[in-house]
């Protein structure tokens, strides 16, 4: 069955019709064509889909899009505004908190969500934040360093 | 993990008596709030179900009361609420150490505390792909007519792994349940079975809609933590979580209760546990404990980590746990 739904994406309305079983993750990728959400374990298990539902760091492969409806949703693509990067997008670019760029984007929206609630957070924080997402190449560090850049930025 | 989401029809009722409606009228139907646990598990083709009903818009499910007779936790109170809320952890702090040990952060913002309890059991034979456990002849559990943990049993050995439930064990929660007859009361420990094809005691047509804990009294204050092991630090189960509270009298006993999730099939509370006196000797009286536990859980070959293992740190974390608890209390 599909059904109709209303939500809000990086700023702009948006109405589909969705079929019941759609996840969010392929909503986004393949209704909206926004394929900087990544599919990892594509189970909830890798942070790779990580996007913002209502300002809060959310896995978007175990959620359905229908339960969205009338929520605010922000990926990556929503991040840069008007041409500059983000804090955290331009932290993690002059960090070397980026190696393949798989994990990035969760990696990046679920700092975004810890730095609006905390905008300083220490170490702990931060690796508790990104507790749920898995990066295979850096070994973390850079991307720590790198939160804790754009945090500095941003204060 | 990457097979397609199976086809399904999602209902969204707005009360819990239209949520109730929905089951009675589609006895295959499963109830979705969170789906952390359950669109993981039917990917996996281990649910199998046309029907979903999405309680995630009933209202009255996401409140959560602080009154005179205690706390009211509605089912749909999100584990990322609970670990925040600041008069949980301070008067109930087992319960916010265990919402904050679930998954990662994102898990835990969907993440309710009635589908926690409701958690679907673990077992390396079980949490598989579909072509995996065809290859394996399916199991007890799940289209298959043996137990490959424990062949010669007659029942599923898979582990009960949700953290809240030790964790409210210890607190002497009642949880309050809707079916078509309306609602019902029951402790906690009466929710489970010890069986991991059957574990829970509800009709099919039944939905767990709040928890309710007991005042917490500043006359007689009960301090709680909770522990997991697991094999690395977020999004993982435990195998082994332990809950322990701790209340003093006036003559300075100490009563300690104690619960264990990951070990069982079932969440239980252990047996036996002798009051702390302080002339009995801390050390002697944590040795007793260990003997205690290690008696008690009965881990089985249903993770990666040996059964064994799970059974010393079971007690490891109970002893730990306790000496920190009487350590405080008596501080305090």
């Amino acid at each position: 069955m599909k059904r109709l739904i209303r939500l809000e994406i990086n700023g702009r309305k948006h109405e589909d019709a969705v079929a019941d079983n759609l996840l969010l993750v392929d909503y986004l990728r393949e209704a909206k064509k926004l394929t900087g959400t990544k599919k990892g374990c594509d189970g909830g298990e890798c942070g790779a889909c990580t996007v913002l539902i209502d300002g809060v760091a959310r896995p978007s492969c175990i959620t359905l899009a229908a339960t969205c409806d009338g929520h605010k949703i922000e990926t990556i693509e929503g991040q840069a505004k008007n041409g500059r990067l983000s804090a955290l997008q331009r932290s993690f670019h002059e960090n070397l908190g980026t190696q393949c760029g798989f994990c990035t984007p969760g990696m990046i929206m679920a700092a975004e969500a810890l730095l609006r609630q905390n905008p300083e957070p220490n170490e702990d924080a931060i690796r508790s934040a990104l507790g749920g997402n898995l990066c295979r190449c850096t070994g973390y560090v850079k991307i720590i360093k790198s939160v804790r850049a754009a945090a500095g930025a941003k204060t | 993990m990457s097979e397609p989401m199976p086809p399904f029809e999602l209902s969204r009722p707005q009360t819990v008596g239209q949520a109730v409606k929905a089951l009675n009228a589609l006895p295959e139907g499963r109830l979705i709030a969170g789906g952390t646990d359950l669109i993981a598990n039917m990917r996996r083709g281990l649910v199998e179900s046309k029907n979903l009903i999405d309680i995630s818009a009933i209202a009255e499910l996401h409140e959560m009361e602080f009154g005179k007779d205690g706390l009211r936790i509605g089912a749909g109170v999100t584990l990322r609420e609970i670990c925040n809320d600041m008069r949980i952890r301070a008067d109930y702090p087992a319960i916010a150490q265990a919402s904050d040990g679930v998954a990662g952060p994102g898990h835990r913002a969907a993440a309710t505390i009635g589908g926690n309890l409701c958690q679907d059991t673990r077992c390396i034979y079980y949490n598989q792909s579909h072509w995996w456990r065809k290859s394996n002849g399916f199991c007890l559990k799940f289209k298959g007519d043996i137990c490959h943990v424990a062949p010669t049993g007659r029942r599923c050995r898979a582990a009960f792994s949700g953290d809240l439930a030790p964790a409210l064990i210890v607190h002497g929660t009642n949880i309050q349940i809707a079916g078509p007859g309306g609602t019902r009361r029951v402790a906690i420990a009466e929710l489970y079975n010890e069986d991991g094809s059957d574990y829970l005691r509800l009709a099919p047509d039944e939905i767990i809609i709040a928890v309710h804990l007991p005042a917490f009294n500043p006359m007689a204050p009960v301090v709680s933590a909770y522990e997991k092991v697991r094999m690395r630090g977020a999004i993982d189960y435990p195998l082994a979580g332990v809950a322990v509270s701790c209340r003093r009298s006036n003559t300075g006993e100490a009563e300690l209760q104690i619960a264990v999730t990951g070990t069982n099939s079932a969440p239980f509370l252990l047996k036996n546990v002798s009051p702390f006196n302080a002339g009995d000797g801390l050390d002697n009286y944590l040795a007793d404990l260990s003997k205690l536990i290690q008696k008690q859980v009965s881990p089985q070959r249903t993770t990666t980590a040996a059964a064994h293992y799970r059974r010393l740190t079971a007690a490891a974390v109970a002893q730990r746990l306790a000496r920190k608890l009487l350590l405080e209390s008596s501080s305090g």
